[in-house]
């Protein structure tokens, strides 16, 4: 394994060999992103753009849910600190350049304040359209971004672009890990329940999709057309206790499956339903990259560091964002170089590891730019279990029993 | 009655004959219970259970192995046990969330790793006061000295790092990038290298402790066992140079390397997810805490087998031994 060099603080003549022959050594591969060398910062910072836009936050359903304002951001800002801490030893430094677009604004703009700059690798925790847009600039043709933020399956598949690598796991993956433990359970005839937004649909494609990989079966199917959000007014209890039993009459299933991204009617269904069933999905038991109830394999710490920082639980969002930046700081230390055009290699490279509190290294996907991550299956204040489950075997890894497989995918980038 | 049983039987009594009497006894610090196990080493049974502060992880004994101390992370402190009566009878300070130390050799230092701050804190342990804080890299967790006691290893657990700390300046003179999340830091007993568990990196670097180099990065393959589940942790070098015994977590298995050649040489099956190990003072069995299971394996080390599983607290995670 290369990288494996060991770099020393105290001794810059040593340093400067060993960067110098992983520079070397990486140098055939280097795409022209490194003669555009970071400008802004000391020689040896690594500046590390983050892309975003102001919106307004959904309103929570529960009101145990704060409104959060600054989701993903503070994953971006504890990942950086982690990064400045690691670097200090090496001689590396990392800045987060923070654009946050304004909530009529331009994300392109955006993305040209940060080129302008210099700035190279980017986090993008932007819409799909948005992060399609920006990733079709011109000026991006060079650059590595890191989407830690829609989930959408095209972005894997037809819609996949050589300079973005995912952090955040895709809905296939995030249904499959559900539909593996489902299956396990033998809950295999699902009432699939659908809201009405566009993510809501995604969700509900992806699940129908891990449905058909592995046997189960959707006996029935209904679209949530409600007004939403009457739950938390004065008597709210009582409508839905008549609305949610008549609606969830349906052909015999063994699970409810509520495809409800924007959170406005899933948490309705637990203990309402006309039978006595489970719910699962987008509320209930619920797939996710990350969750204040998952404190596995070091999790506690990452958790205990983030809410003193930033003073509230790590969401997926946040911790997409971490994974992202931390990426780059990872590459930077084992590359040994700050040079963008070495760390985005060394990322897309045989020998990048990302420790991020899965029990095992995460890697990249070549053949869709997707991070391959345990996906743990989370109850509203327990952790249930960690797909992929026992038993689902891959000649290559386990973690590719989620998501859109090399054979399966649409992606020619 | 046919031959066959009495063989057994005598050769059962005869296995029973052969165990020396042993003194020995075994303290496990249990990390959901705030408890200190204590195992009787001739019987193998449990025979007290000690509280403690919250979330005790970290374990080692004082020069003169009369009391035990504890970090004692959610508590911010080290706990001191008085191993007469088996009871608490003070604390140290440690800096916050210490979770990881080592004793200096002359028995009057505790290095503490303090994981959420990014610091080695230093303590007097006769003074009772925090002399030194060190700054080092993200999630310090793991805790070697040298023999002679002038460096200090610690390693970091998000930085992949091993800084090599000098005792006397406390200043970092070193640093080691290692595989993914180093645990442990571990040096020989005549002082000459380093080892060092990668928990997610699956692998143990070997350092030369003069020149820092990795002279080899020990890597575990184990039929059956996925790549993912085998995470080191738990180090135990034997006094003579010989034996190296690594923890490998959820691969519920004990590595034993030789020292000299650095080549695997056999795997014990233990507990689920084997965390830390001890090795008895006579170095003739090896203790594991396995946390999953909740217990804690006794490996006889001739016989090359577990030869007793003992039920200790939830989460059973540092263990030590003393005659």
């Amino acid at each position: 394994m290369t990288g494996r060099a060991d770099i020393r603080h105290d001794d810059p003549t040593r340093f400067a060999i060993v960067a110098t022959a992983i520079l070397l050594s990486l140098a055939a591969a280097i795409t022209p992103l490194a003669a555009a060398a970071q400008r802004p910062g000391a020689a040896d910072t690594v500046v590390i753009g983050y892309l975003t836009q102001e919106e307004e936050p959904p309103i929570p359903l529960s009101f145990l849910d704060p409104i959060l304002t600054d989701e993903g951001l503070q994953g971006a800002r504890l990942a950086l600190s982690d990064n400045k801490s690691t670097g200090r030893f090496l001689g590396q430094d990392f800045t987060l350049r923070e654009v946050v677009v304004p909530i009529d604004g331009d994300p392109a703009a955006g993305f040209r304040e940060l080129t302008a700059e210099g700035v190279n690798l980017i986090v993008a925790d932007l819409p799909a359209d948005d992060l399609l847009t920006v990733a079709d600039l011109d000026e991006a043709a060079d650059m590595l971004l890191l989407n830690a933020r829609p989930r959408d399956d095209r972005l894997r598949n037809a819609d996949c672009r050589a300079n973005v690598l995912h952090t955040i796991p895709s809905r296939a993956m995030l249904a499959d890990g559900l539909a593996q433990y489902l299956v396990v359970k033998r809950w295999t005839r699902w009432f699939l329940v659908v809201g009405r937004h566009q993510p809501d649909r995604l969700f509900a494609d992806a699940m129908r999709r891990a449905a058909q990989r592995y046997r189960a079966e959707i006996v029935e199917e209904k679209d949530w057309t409600f007004e939403a959000g009457n739950a938390r007014v004065d008597t709210g209890h009582v409508t839905l206790q008549r609305t949610v039993p008549a609606f969830s009459r349906a052909a015999d299933h063994d699970v409810v499956i509520v495809a409800d991204e924007m959170n406005e009617f899933g948490e309705y269904f637990s203990h309402r339903t006309f039978l006595p069933r489970p719910v699962a999905g987008t509320q209930g038991l619920v797939p996710t990259a990350w969750s204040r109830v998952f404190e596995q394999w070091g999790g506690t710490q990452l958790h205990s560091r983030f809410q003193r920082q930033a003073g509230r639980w790590m969401t997926e969002r946040d911790y997409s964002a971490w994974m992202a930046v931390r990426a780059i700081g990872e590459a930077a230390t084992r590359a040994g170089s700050v040079e963008p055009g070495v760390i985005a290699n060394y990322i897309r490279g045989p020998d990048f590891e990302l420790a991020a509190f899965k029990g095992q290294g995460l890697t990249f996907r070549e053949w869709d730019g997707q991070l391959r991550q345990p996906v743990p299956l989370t109850g509203p204040r327990i952790l249930v279990s960690v797909s992929p489950q026992e038993g689902f075997l891959h000649p290559f890894s386990e973690l590719d029993t989620l998501g859109h497989d090399r054979p399966e995918s649409d992606c020619r980038k | 009655m046919n031959s066959a049983r009495v063989t057994g039987i005598a050769a059962l009594a005869a296995v029973f004959l052969a165990v020396p009497a042993r003194a020995e006894t075994i303290y496990v610090s249990n990390e959901r219970d705030n408890t200190v196990s204590v195992i009787d080493g001739g019987t193998l049974e449990l025979i007290d259970t000690i509280k403690v502060g919250r979330r005790p992880r970290g374990i080692t004994f004082s020069k003169d192995r009369s009391v035990l101390y504890v970090c004692a992370g959610d508590s911010d402190r080290i706990d001191i046990i008085d191993l007469s009566t088996n009871r608490v009878i003070g604390r140290l300070p440690s800096g916050p969330d210490p979770e990881l130390f080592v004793l200096h050799p002359d028995g009057g230092t505790l290095y503490i790793a303090n994981e959420d701050d990014n610091l080695v804190t230093v303590v007097d342990v006769v003074g009772k006061r925090v002399v030194a804080e060190i700054e080092v890299g993200v999630e310090p967790e793991g805790m070697g000295i040298s023999p002679d006691g002038r460096i200090l290893v610690n390693t970091s657990e998000t930085t992949n790092m091993a800084h090599f700390i000098d005792t006397v300046t406390h200043e970092i003179v070193d640093n080691v990038l290692v595989d993914s999340r180093p645990r442990v830091a571990q040096f020989n007993n005549d002082g000459s290298k380093v080892w060092v568990s990668s928990e997610i990196g699956g692998t143990v670097a070997v350092i030369d402790a003069d020149s820092r180099a990795i002279l080899r990065t020990i890597e575990f393959e184990i039929q059956g066992v996925p790549r993912e589940a085998v995470q080191p942790v738990g180090i135990a070098l034997t006094s003579d140079g010989t034996k190296a015994y690594v923890a490998l977590g959820p691969a519920n298995r004990v590595a034993e390397i030789n020292q000299q050649t650095l080549e695997v040489e056999r795997y014990h099956l233990v507990g689920q997810r084997v965390w830390n190990l001890a090795l008895s003072p006579d170095e003739s069995r090896l203790y594991t805490t396995n946390g999953v299971s909740s217990d804690m394996s006794v490996v006889d080390l001739d016989e090359g087998r577990v030869v007793r599983t003992i039920g200790v607290g939830r989460l059973p995670w540092g263990v030590v031994s003393r005659p």
